[in-house]
């Protein structure tokens, strides 16, 4: 955010901790990547501390970074046949649950991602920690320094199944009751499992594997073009009038 | 003597006062709560996943469907994310009419909690007053945008188009005819900001009206003062942001504190209370409507004497004119891969939050560089405010739980997502 106090932070910050925060500084948001060992003592330390006091965590969210920078629509070669129809790729949109991607051994995937505000100090710190184990992310839970944090601990257990240890209550919170799977990761298709309706032959309300079939209208892709730079030169340019 | 048991009850989620669908499960000994559990997701739609299928600007339209008393706030986060990851800036006139919009947004949003509040509570009248003034500037909504509520007007780069120079007027019909024609018409002869410059004129003393409904009834005070107390340190640990933390007493506004949009450089005070009951943040909340009336009449005397664009000139973000796209090929290509592709973001990530009405709105944008967003977090001020029940109500009756649920403010549009 626009206060002069951002940068100084990111200067106290690595004082403070050293070598245990990997800091960035963009666009005068910081960043501070860290362990998950190290997760508790760092948050106690910057609740607590005069330099710090960030009395309130604002959020708390899951990442999958299951896929990232991957596109479906090839823009860079084509072949004799034209450019990639765009139809191929693996986006959550594309796939139904039995022939979903299977994990392709992508390094740390799931990361839990934390927004602080100091309200004496009018300055936001974002945490991110990833989680060691794919199959099984733990990541220390806050609730014993921020109690708030409770709530966003289970969304993020119920979207991206990420355990938070020492959690007082970790049950699902967005789902439905009897829910299977973390829906918000990458290799949960779009269109879901399973769908509900009333069957008036029971008398009640079932649940059916769904019938829709996945689809995607508008391919991911990825262009540097689009970086702004050309466009800043193109309105210097006028086309218009070229 | 007969042991007496605690009983568990269910309330919810159908219920005129669980404000949507809030089912809250309760532990009571006798009529006071022991414990509260709050049963979220009845109306999780999955937002943020459906944000991640779609190119950036298609997702501008569920922003409204969050909240769906403050759609413009909602949208004003989310658009100015994208806005600082493409490293763009909207058109001053632009920033204006969003600095105007959220304003009127909030007192949108006050208007429909000091009544739905109320009628919680048992007054019936003041929700008849508030919607009177709603309708006025729901108007509003409909003239820039052509929805009452779900307006998809904000777009990355500034608005999608200018104010309209004449404000609709009522037609004849067989409920507007005659003088009353003429009196709902009289504001509506000119453009949009004198039917706006009109209204701000006006409104202070329907404010009045609601203050003289409720600020000194007995039984509303009776209700209200003492019931629901959070000191500026539980505030705090709760993540409160918005009336709930000034009503505590914490002078904390994102609109002083990190301005955005015109903030800077519009005049209003912040109002803070200083017990932290649902009293204070009733009282908080009613002069925050007279502080946004004083916003709007400024947005609207800047707006008046300063005519520009509202859009950037920026066609990788922002559809060339129709006039444009008929006259020129290049404009014409523009359109075409805005409306099909749409437009990349560079890779980064960003916090942005904005003072919605009911506190901190916030969007976690994360983009690897493509057409649509790789990860989209909207952070909620309700979820946040909602998960803090169960400590502020326990040891109170099971009417201050109703109290309580009005005094948050909630909508489930946006804690469920």
């Amino acid at each position: 955010m626009s206060d002069p106090h951002s940068n100084a932070l990111a200067d106290r910050l690595a004082a403070r901790f050293g070598e245990t925060l990997t800091i960035s500084t963009v666009r005068n948001e910081t960043t501070a990547e860290l362990s998950a060992a190290d997760l508790i003592a760092v948050a106690t330390a910057l609740r607590d501390e005069s330099a710090f006091q960030f009395s309130e965590l604002v959020d708390l969210c899951g990442i999958d970074y299951l896929g990232y920078s991957q596109v479906e629509w090839d823009t860079d070669s084509v072949s004799s046949t034209g450019f990639s129809r765009g139809v191929e790729g693996q986006a959550m949109g594309r796939f139904d649950w039995a022939s979903r991607p299977l994990n392709e051994d992508k390094p740390r995937r799931f990361a839990s991602v934390v927004h602080l505000l100091s309200i004496v100090h009018n300055c936001r710190l974002r945490l991110r920690v990833f989680c060691d184990d794919d199959t099984l992310p733990v990541v220390p839970s806050l609730t014993l320094i921020w109690p708030g944090v409770n709530w966003f601990e289970r969304e993020a257990f119920d979207l991206y199944g990420i355990i938070f240890d020492g959690h007082p209550d970790l049950r699902r919170i967005l789902t439905d009751y009897g829910f299977v799977g973390h829906p918000f990761r990458k290799d949960f298709p779009l269109i879901g499992n399973v769908e509900v309706r009333y069957d008036p032959e029971q008398k009640r309300v079932i649940y059916e594997p769904v019938s829709i079939e996945p689809r995607v209208l508008v391919p991911r892709t990825i262009r540097n073009d689009a970086d702004l730079m050309q466009a800043e030169a193109e309105a210097a340019d006028d086309w218009q009038r070229n | 003597m007969q042991e007496i048991r605690n009983y568990t009850m269910n309330f919810g989620p159908q219920h005129p006062a669980a404000h949507g669908v809030l089912r809250l499960i309760m532990e009571m000994d006798g009529e006071t709560i022991v414990r509260a559990d709050p049963h979220i997701g009845l109306l999780h739609r999955g937002t943020e996943k459906l944000a991640e299928s779609k190119p950036f600007n298609q997702s501008i339209g569920y922003m409204d469907r969050l909240d769906y008393v403050s759609m413009m706030c909602n949208e004003h986060a989310y658009v100015r994310a994208i806005e600082t990851l493409l490293g763009i800036e909207a058109p001053e006139r632009a920033q204006y009419i969003r600095t105007m919009f959220d304003e009127i947004t909030r007192i949108l949003n006050h208007l429909m909690w000091v009544g739905s509040n109320a009628l919680d509570l048992g007054a019936m009248a003041v929700f008849l007053y508030a919607f009177r003034e709603r309708e006025e500037l729901m108007d509003c909504y409909e003239a820039v945008s052509g929805a009452r509520m779900h307006a998809t007007y904000y777009r990355p780069g500034g608005v999608y188009r200018d104010l309209p120079a004449q404000m609709p007027q009522y037609r004849e019909s067989p409920w507007h005819k005659g003088n009353d024609l003429k009196r709902i018409n009289s504001w509506r002869e000119g453009s949009m900001l004198d039917y706006l410059e009109a209204f701000t004129n006006d409104f202070p003393s329907k404010v009045d009206e609601y203050e003289e409904l409720l600020t000194g009834n007995r039984i509303w005070k009776q209700r209200t003062v003492g019931i629901g107390v959070i000191s500026p340190e539980l505030a705090q640990q709760w993540g409160m942001t918005g009336a709930m933390l000034r009503g505590s007493g914490v002078e904390w506004d994102l609109r002083k504190k990190q301005p955005y949009a015109k903030y800077a450089d519009v005049d209003f005070d912040i109002p803070v209370g200083v017990n932290g009951d649902c009293y204070d943040r009733y009282l908080v909340r009613v002069e925050e409507m007279r502080q946004s009336n004083r916003i709007i009449q400024q947005c609207v005397k800047w707006l008046k004497a300063n005519p520009g664009p509202v859009m950037v000139k920026n066609f990788k973000v922002a559809p060339p004119t129709r006039f444009e796209m008929k006259e020129d090929m290049e404009a014409m290509i523009h359109h075409f891969k805005l409306f099909t592709e749409g437009y990349c973001v560079p890779a980064g990530e960003t916090y942005c939050a904005v003072e919605a009405p009911k506190g901190e709105f916030g969007c976690y944008l994360v983009s690897d560089g493509a057409n649509k967003p790789f990860r989209v977090h909207l952070r909620a001020p309700g979820f946040a405010h909602l998960s803090s029940m169960d400590t502020i109500v326990r040891g109170h009756m099971l009417a201050d739980v109703v109290a309580m649920i009005g005094t948050y403010d909630l909508v489930f549009g946006e804690v469920d997502r």
